[in-house]
């Protein structure tokens, strides 16, 4: 089946699903409290937009310049940089680094890069146990699926879920008591983090003056992840970079209040190489790979590219009336809601396009998003970019016969008549143009005159 | 003083809901507004636009210009429509050049300090804030100004009433258990409120919200703006 096919049914089943829309909504709501709070705690939440979007406006109009500017520091401090141009280079280069360093167990933190290109099977065919160590990206993996959300993986699943999974998997769980199951999840991650030979994790931030990777999570998981392990490995998307070590002290605050209404998540950590002599802690090799996978495609684009600034807050999600009903799992795609329809079309093709035709525009999501990304038009620059390369050709010819119509009153008066007269005569039948509107709603009760017949009339 | 008024009738009022575009007349007479109709005019272009069909839909905006050419003064009852020529039409045709006479109704009536328009409404109103009025136009608190000037109308909001209807042009064809869904929640959160009925500044979000309370059997009905404005105390 192709994607199209499958967003639009699997989008259908989710929308007619009460008990799935419920548990988004509810969880939808408590984030409107949290973001209402977070907003509340700046002075000035709009400026702050503003200035977050210029940082990053600035690292993509130079990545480049920046980019190198954080590898000459990675390298000086004994760190390994590895420029990946597609998935496979960079599922390759790190599964060949397990293979070779002899590394049976790997722990990762939460990366949605290391989804993007299907790092944990790679790793797994290289004869590696993989763990995912955020709470909701290990109760996704268990359940083998994908997150359902950038930042909150496992938000479509209940306490009884979540329990079921963890009875079904994991040893001696007795109740669905939230303290049990967070113990149980624990067990097993300390385990792996003692014993794994690498840690995978993101990167928040590249932060070019200091060739320093910043990660936050509100687990801490991140940080033992990447400390324990005798290799860290640093899995991430090029756009990634910002150019100082001071734009962290308005990005870290405004990140964490536009996903999820914190000051600051709780641990927020600073990384720049592997340990050095006279150091008692941290990994003894130190690799970033930076990944391209479509980024300076788009970055070509100068009038889209400025959807490469996302950081990744998931408040465009949590805005989306759509993704408020359909929730993350029915796009078929690393990157759901708006930015991932912005995205996945650049990034995979056109097989994506009917992503950018899933919203009806309502522009929540660019009133929300903490770096100001246009989201909502960027949708519509993808479906004049999908017309232009393929389009169904009834549609095209629909389109044509559209502005014949209108390009003269005359004609538009003719078949408007016609058009009226069509639709009584074949309401029923297989035939009728408002078919696909009936089936959820009844049909406006059309007047006998039009506007500019009345108006003739005198009656206006 | 008030200038004369060009009537943006967009194709979609014109066809399924000319009352409302009688309803916008009314008011701006009583209001002391010199009226005229461009007979010439079609549609603004905007189902083309937003399917991506951008070279149609710039022939149409050509069009759509030169209709409204001689006008002093251009009003529609449509944020939509209204956002889709002076929002869009600068990114479709480059320019911006004879954009700024363009008027949604209610951001009109404002603009010449019309508050109160001697309206007569004695029912229980709840408001949806159209999503390209408010996030294109930034149309949000006028129309409330209007209706608490209207003489017997009880304003009641309902929670989310800027979170989008679900309409979305072709999208509501395209998607439609997707947008039949946004529909629902918008309709429960709009019943919640118990008004009489609903109300907003767009005809196609009112048609698709009256199209889902019909289907569900509600005793809520919708009303633009314009024709709540236009009513009046009964003689």
């Amino acid at each position: 089946m192709n994607p199209a096919r499958e967003f639009l049914l699997n989008a259908a089943a989710k929308s007619v699903d009460l008990a799935h829309r419920k548990i988004i909504r509810k969880n939808m709501d408590h984030y409107e409290v949290r973001l209402a709070e977070g907003v509340a705690r700046f002075a000035d939440w709009e400026g702050a937009r503003d200035v977050c979007s210029a940082i990053k406006d600035d690292a993509i109009e130079h990545l480049g310049d920046y980019l190198k500017q954080f590898e000459a520091k990675v390298k000086a401090r004994g760190g390994v940089v590895f420029w990946a141009e597609t998935a496979e280079e960079a599922r390759d280069y790190v599964a060949n680094l397990a293979r070779d360093r002899g590394v049976k167990r790997v722990v990762k933190s939460k990366s949605m890069v290391t989804e993007e290109i299907h790092l944990t099977s790679a790793l797994e065919r290289a004869g590696c146990e993989v763990l995912e160590t955020d709470l909701g990206e290990y109760i996704v993996q268990l359940r083998n699926e994908p997150p359902y959300h950038i930042v909150t993986p496992a938000m479509h699943l209940t306490r009884k879920e979540i329990y079921e999974t963890f009875k079904e998997k994991l040893p001696g769980i007795t109740t669905d008591e939230p303290v049990e199951l967070v113990a149980a999840a624990r067990r097993v991650m300390r385990e792996f983090f003692f014993s794994a030979e690498m840690g995978i994790s993101g990167a928040n931030f590249l932060v070019a003056d200091s060739g320093m990777i910043a990660l936050t999570t509100n687990e801490g998981n991140a940080r033992l992840g990447t400390a324990l392990p005798r290799i860290h490995v640093v899995v991430t998307g090029i756009e990634k970079v910002v150019p100082k070590l001071s734009d962290l002290g308005i990005l870290w605050p405004t990140l964490a209040g536009a996903a999820t209404g914190q000051s600051l998540s709780a641990y927020n950590t600073l990384i720049g190489g592997p340990r050095r002599q006279n150091e008692v802690d941290g990994p003894e090799e130190f690799h970033v790979v930076l990944l391209d996978n479509g980024r300076t495609a788009l970055l070509a684009e100068s009038e889209q590219r400025e959807a490469l600034k996302c950081i990744r807050c998931g408040a465009c999600l949590n805005n989306c009336p759509v993704y408020r009903q359909i929730g993350g799992h029915a796009y078929g795609t690393t990157y759901q809601g708006p930015i991932g329809s912005v995205l996945t079309p650049h990034f995979r093709g056109h097989d994506f396009d009917h992503l950018s035709y899933a919203s009806s525009l309502c522009g929540a999501c660019t009133a929300g998003c903490p770096v100001k990304i246009d989201l909502h038009h960027h949708l519509l620059r993808n479906r004049r970019n999908a017309v232009q390369n393929s389009r169904p050709l009834l549609e095209r010819i629909a389109f044509r016969l559209f502005r014949w119509t209108m390009l003269s009153s005359a004609r538009y008066t003719w078949f408007a008549g016609i058009g009226k007269k069509l639709a009584t005569l074949l309401r029923g039948t297989a035939f009728d143009p408002l078919r696909e509107w009936n089936r959820y709603r009844t049909p406006p009760q059309m007047p006998k005159k039009s506007f500019r017949q009345m108006w003739r009339d005198g009656d206006v | 003083m008030l200038p004369r008024v060009a009537l943006f009738i967009p194709c979609f009022v014109d066809q399924v809901c000319p009352q409302v575009g009688v309803d916008m007349a009314r008011v701006l007479r009583r209001i002391g507004c010199e009226i005229w109709f461009p007979e010439d005019q079609t549609c603004c272009g905007q189902p083309a636009f937003n399917t991506g069909y951008w070279q149609d839909a710039r022939q149409l905006a050509a069009r759509f210009l030169k209709v409204f050419d001689k006008a002093e003064v251009v009003v529609g009852p449509s944020g939509s429509c209204v956002a889709m020529v002076r929002k869009f039409y600068p990114e479709l045709l480059h320019s911006t050049f004879g954009l700024e006479k363009f008027f949604e109704f209610s951001e009109f009536l404002l603009k010449y300090n019309m508050e109160d328009v001697g309206a007569s409404f004695p029912h229980k109103v709840t408001v949806h804030d159209s999503c390209h009025a408010n996030r294109e136009l930034g149309i949000r608190q006028g129309p409330r100004k209007l209706l608490k000037n209207v003489r017997g109308l009880e304003l009641i909001e309902m929670r989310d009433s800027d979170e989008c209807c679900g309409f979305g042009g072709t999208f509501s064809v395209k998607f439609g258990a997707i947008s039949a869904a946004m529909g629902d929640v918008k309709t429960g959160n709009a019943e919640q409120t118990q008004a009489d009925f609903v109300t907003a500044v767009d005809p196609s979000c009112l048609m698709h919200i009256d199209g889902i309370l019909r289907k569900k059997r509600s005793p809520m009905k919708t009303i633009h703006l314009a024709s709540i404005l236009a009513s009046e105390a009964a003689q």
